[in-house]
């Protein structure tokens, strides 16, 4: 059990970055699909940088630049004319991929300084309890950014001006806005937490920079919003959701019970696609989603 | 006026895979290699000799078969990414039924379990496409998850249900047997997985073409009031499109089993579904476009081996290629209908 809550904790910091970035494009009204290959990048940037450097928090910065520069090379793409968002994304999934591979080969296997925990068990004698409660800094952060995202969204000038621009762009157009403007900061904002989610992957948990480090985190990301409604303390709750439904599996290994391993993978796939059946209809769009999204047209 | 479109788009085409290549050509200057030495082996390494050409064309055969998963569906509006995880479910169900009939002659044993293969993958996308005509739910969202599922589901069944102890190196599916494999096209080291692929794709080519249904398919993507108005029968062609692209999917699946591997296991997931995606894109939804286009891809994905043994490039060269590639496309869409003096044509 315990050991189900440190690995979702663990697991659930990319799924918590990727998914507010990709909330607040969404929110602009854009989506981005190529989050995947921008979260490996951000894996392979960060580790690279860590390592030459000797300060993850360096590695941690330039991977969440290099996601910010991927965000503005989607929005750059995507605001010429009749170009798909979604199209453009698989083009980036592929192409940060690719990259990152690219790039990243001679990184495999040096090994770069990892970034530092903060141990919140030292009131338990219990060595389990201890390890499972180093909670890592990124974690944190990761909490009050969800926090300060739904405050920006729901309390201020700009986050009026993104929601604005993704759920009536006319009216946006006609108080003066530029949609490109926005939505282009909001992808780019997006792109930089996504690569910083990929950083913790490299610097943090599993730790090292290898091809398989990501198993489609980013991807899921974008089920996750779907999933959260858009909300970002809804993403945090979905992210651990979805963190304890990744760690459940090997948790049962480790007490031995090991059929139906992979089964519990599809958990959370099965879970948002039954989530988007139950909420979508037919006849009006879906609840909670920035009317602009062409993912719920 | 066709031949004007026809040249437009291939001069757009031409003008994207010339920026791709020389923002390619940049990155392997950054590692002190001659771009114009790479170019070389990228062709020598893909169309270069009998061997490398063979090995073009055998990765060119199920990515046709994927692309179709797009490029159909795309015709009715849909846009599809299922094709990965069609072309997993279509691989197991052919497994499937090859090892519960394994008794029948073997011409009649492989044509049912292509058929399986067709039918595991049009259902997996099917669901999809009833999805969205019923329920609303987006079909691209629906699909990539649809993918996660399939393959989980495979690497479930081959870690246990369906699992051949005898092989050691990694879990896989029971194999089919050596008698239900179909061999190469004679005299070549091609296997007939590419004769399916380009009948399918010239099949598809007619059907869009040249038939009522097709018409009415593009009438659908195009205008789907329209199609109301008219009367057409979206719900059956939203579901049809999806059903004959995921079939297609899962026939390429299908061909991996019964034509290279003999069973299923991860090596079924190594991204020709999202290769189709691209080569469905590149191929402008084109069936006939989609057969030269997956042919260049194979050649890009083949000459991947000469520029890891020549210039020692990692591997994932060409995956970046393909990349820029596929973003230098999207971006020339924007270019359509800019060249030319009088809309109506």
């Amino acid at each position: 059990m315990i050991a189900v809550v440190g690995g979702a904790i663990r697991v659930s910091t990319p799924y918590l970055y990727v998914s507010l970035g990709e909330t607040l494009t969404e929110k602009s009204g854009r989506v981005n699909l190529g989050l995947e290959g921008t979260l490996v990048m951000g894996a392979m940037s960060g580790y690279a940088i860590a390592y030459l450097t000797g300060s993850p928090w360096l590695g941690v910065l330039v991977a969440g630049a290099i996601g910010a520069g991927f965000g503005l090379l989607h929005a750059v793409v995507c605001s010429l004319p009749r170009v798909n968002d979604i199209a453009v994304g698989i083009a980036l999934f592929l192409f940060g991929t690719g990259l990152a591979f690219f790039l990243g080969k001679p990184y495999i296997q040096p090994s770069a300084p990892r970034l530092p925990h903060l141990a919140l068990g030292w009131w338990s004698s219990s060595p389990q309890i201890r390890v499972a409660l180093e909670i890592n800094a990124l974690f944190v952060a990761g909490i009050v950014l969800a926090l300060a995202l739904r405050f920006i969204l729901a309390s201020t000038r700009w986050g009026l001006v993104v929601r604005t621009v993704g759920d009536n762009a006319d009216a946006a157009r006609a108080l003066g806005y530029s949609l490109r403007g926005v939505r282009t900061l909001a992808t780019m904002a997006g792109g930089f937490l996504a690569g910083v989610g990929g950083s913790f992957l490299s610097l943090y948990y599993p730790g090292t920079w290898n091809e398989g480090l990501s198993s489609g985190q980013g991807l899921m990301a974008i089920a996750l919003v779907i999933f959260a409604r858009w909300n970002p303390i809804h993403c945090f709750w979905v992210s651990l959701l979805f963190g304890a439904a990744t760690a459940l599996g090997p948790a049962l290994q480790s007490i031995g019970y090991t059929s139906n391993y992979y089964l519990f993978n599809a958990a959370p796939y099965v879970l948002t696609l039954g989530l988007l059946v139950w909420s979508s209809s037919p006849r009006h769009a879906l609840l909670g989603a920035p009317s602009e999204l062409t993912i719920s047209k | 006026m066709r031949g004007a479109a026809w040249a437009e788009t291939a001069a757009i085409s031409a003008a994207a895979l010339l920026a791709a290549l020389g923002v390619f050509g940049g990155f392997v200057a950054l590692r002190g290699l001659n771009p114009l030495d790479v170019y070389a082996a990228l062709v020598a390494g893909g169309f270069g000799s009998w061997f490398s050409l063979e090995e073009t064309l055998t990765q060119a055969a199920p990515i046709m078969l994927t692309a179709l998963c797009t490029a159909l569906p795309a015709r009715a509006g849909l846009l599809v990414i299922g094709g990965e995880g069609a072309l997993v479910v279509g691989g197991v169900a052919t497994v499937l039924a090859g090892v519960n009939l394994g008794g029948l002659p073997p011409p009649l044993a492989v044509a049912l379990m292509c058929l399986a293969g067709a039918l595991g993958g049009g259902l997996w996308v099917g669901v999809a496409g009833a999805l969205r005509h019923w329920r609303g739910v987006n079909e691209t969202i629906a699909t990539l998850l649809l993918n996660y599922i399939a393959i989980a589901v495979m690497n479930h069944l081959v870690a246990g249900p369906i699992r051949d102890f005898g092989q050691v190196l990694k879990p896989a599916s029971w194999a089919i047997g050596e008698r239900l494999m179909i061999g190469t096209i004679p005299a070549t080291g091609i296997h007939w997985g590419l004769v399916f692929g380009v009948v399918a794709c010239v099949v598809t080519w007619v059907l869009m073409r040249h038939t009522i249904v097709g018409f009415a398919v593009d009438v659908v993507g195009g205008n789907v009031r329209a199609a109301q108005m008219v009367g057409l029968p979206i719900g059956a062609i939203v579901l049809a499109t999806t059903v004959l692209g995921g079939a297609a999917a899962g026939l390429a699946g299908a061909i991996e089993v019964v034509a290279v591997h003999g069973f299923a296991s991860s090596s079924l997931v190594v991204g020709y579904g999202y290769a189709g995606i691209l080569v469905a894109f590149l191929a402008r939804q084109n069936p006939l476009a989609v057969i030269a286009v997956a042919v260049l891809l194979g050649g890009i994905t083949a000459s991947g081996g000469l520029l890891q043994r020549r210039f020692g490039l990692p591997d994932a060269a060409t995956l970046v290629l393909e990349g820029l590639l596929f973003i230098a496309l999207l971006a020339a869409n924007t270019l359509y209908g800019r060249f030319r003096r009088s809309s109506g044509d």
